[in-house]
């Protein structure tokens, strides 16, 4: 640059260097401020960025080459095996997969088969395993199938019970299949006790919810929440000991006779897959039939007036 | 080493452009670790150079400009380089007639003391904002200003060039 074009140009020039660094580095100060405390540049700095942008991807150019050089020799040497390989980890991953469900399954079903097998050694009767195979699908039945019928001896009226306590009865009996009524089926009924007080009674299935309910409580009755109900035995239909249910709710309204009592089955009744079928229950003797009972009453009173 | 001034045609403006679109690839290229630290700061180096050879075109305004794009490219605040590069055109177009007067080693110690304070501005705004400074971004200083000479080497021949074949 020669001196007398810069002295001549000096005065077109405007403001002095000075004037310039101070009016750019308040500019600067101010937007740094304005940046830092508030951010309200952000679409500023992406409409600048659409400037920047091509100088950057050209930047980053020689590197994604160099990079796509490396990885094609790479692959060109081990592609085959990769591909082998990932496809044998993935058969393998999906083996695993099913494997480890299966696992968690067989846990749970065995823990409960060991109860079950433990269960016959406290009471005094023989029994089969037998798996649930089907649901019943009316939601107001409460039956299940179980995959032993009448090629097991499966009798009607047997009782089903899990680990913990009764499930239900046997009410139909195929040859291959059996129907269990559980005890929550509506009107289904159980002779239980209460075991604090040996109070007799019978539970009746609700039907309509996983509940129980106490009929013809009177509202006198010793009856308290948490009170467990066992079979009683009498009837001999059930065996007698077995948890049935609990009470979790008493309501006794002076208006009605009766207190209506609410009970939980303690048994996993919808719950598990593998029941209990109880066999070979020792036969009470035969109910006296009534007219028999009347019959004789009445011959023994003729006998009298004779 | 000193060139003739006389020799040197005016640069176009496309060069110039041209010359700092490339030191912000430069900038842009994907520095790590060590290189990243002695990363010289590219367009700091070519506007300081454009300050002292051509104050009248290119100046703290340009300067100021640049260093916007250049924070828009390295996403930090904005103002922090445009702040750091207005002093550093400042610098340069004070000191251009007595930079013009030395020679290139002179030229470099000169340069140290710019390059010195623009990087400390630099710094300092990320002092106060992020509250921590990092001793090592001050090793850039010393590779710019090591590529001082190189560069003014590169464009004076470039120039030369250029006069060379103008003629023809």
């Amino acid at each position: 640059m020669i001196d007398g074009t810069q002295s001549h140009r000096f005065f077109n020039r405007g403001p002095s260097p000075a004037a310039r660094l101070v009016f750019f580095s308040v500019l600067s100060l101010l937007l740094l401020f304005v940046d830092a405390r508030y951010r309200y540049l952000e679409s500023t700095r992406s409409a600048l960025s659409v400037l920047v942008s091509p100088i950057q991807r050209l930047a980053t150019l020689p590197g994604a080459l160099w990079q796509q050089a490396g990885d094609f020799f790479i692959t060109q040497s081990t592609q085959r095996g990769l591909i082998k390989r990932n496809e044998e980890l993935t058969l393998q991953h999906q083996s695993d997969a099913a494997q480890l469900l299966q696992l968690q399954a067989l846990q749970s079903e065995n823990q409960q088969l060991r109860d079950l097998v433990g269960l016959p050694i406290r009471n005094e009767f023989s029994s089969q395993i037998v798996e649930v195979i089907y649901a019943e699908r009316d939601v107001f039945k409460r039956r299940v199938l179980v995959n032993k019928g009448a090629n097991a001896d499966v009798r009607i009226g047997q009782v089903v019970m899990d680990d913990i306590g009764i499930v239900g009865q046997i009410t139909r009996v195929y040859p291959w299949l059996s129907e269990v009524t559980l005890i929550t089926e509506k009107e289904h009924a159980v002779p239980v006790e209460v075991v604090r007080n040996g109070l007799r009674t019978i539970v009746f299935g609700m039907g309509d919810t996983s509940q129980l309910s106490l009929r013809y409580m009177p509202t006198s009755a010793d009856i308290q929440n948490d009170d467990v109900l066992v079979t009683s035995g009498i009837d001999g239909t059930y065996p007698q000991g077995i948890p049935v249910a609990r009470v979790i709710k008493i309501e006794r309204d002076p208006a009605y006779p009766f207190a209506k009592t609410t009970c939980l089955p303690l048994a996993g009744v919808d719950k598990n897959r593998h029941l209990l079928i109880l066999s070979s229950l020792p036969k009470l003797p035969e109910r006296p039939d009534e007219k028999t009972v009347a019959a004789n009453a009445e011959s023994r009173v003729k006998a009298r007036k004779k | 080493m000193r060139t003739k001034p006389e020799i040197q045609l005016p640069v176009s403006n496309v060069f110039i452009v041209l010359s700092v679109l490339a030191a912000l690839f430069l900038n842009g290229l994907p520095w790590e670790g060590v290189a990243l630290m002695l990363r010289p700061d590219f367009v700091a180096l070519v506007m300081l150079y454009w300050c002292t050879h051509k104050p009248v075109r290119v100046g703290v305004g340009l300067s100021w400009m640049v260093g916007m794009i250049a924070d828009v490219a390295d996403a930090s605040l904005f103002g922090q380089h445009a702040l750091a590069y207005t002093l550093l055109a400042f610098g340069g177009v004070v000191l251009h007639r007595r930079l013009q007067m030395f020679d290139l080693r002179q030229q470099t110690i000169q340069v140290f003391g710019i390059f010195a304070m623009t990087y400390a501005v630099y710094a300092l705004i990320n002092w106060q904002v992020n509250g921590l400074v990092a001793w090592p971004y001050f090793l850039g200083c010393l590779t710019s200003t090591l590529l001082w000479t190189p560069l003014s080497i590169l464009f004076q021949t470039m120039r030369q060039k250029k006069v060379d074949r103008n003629p023809t």
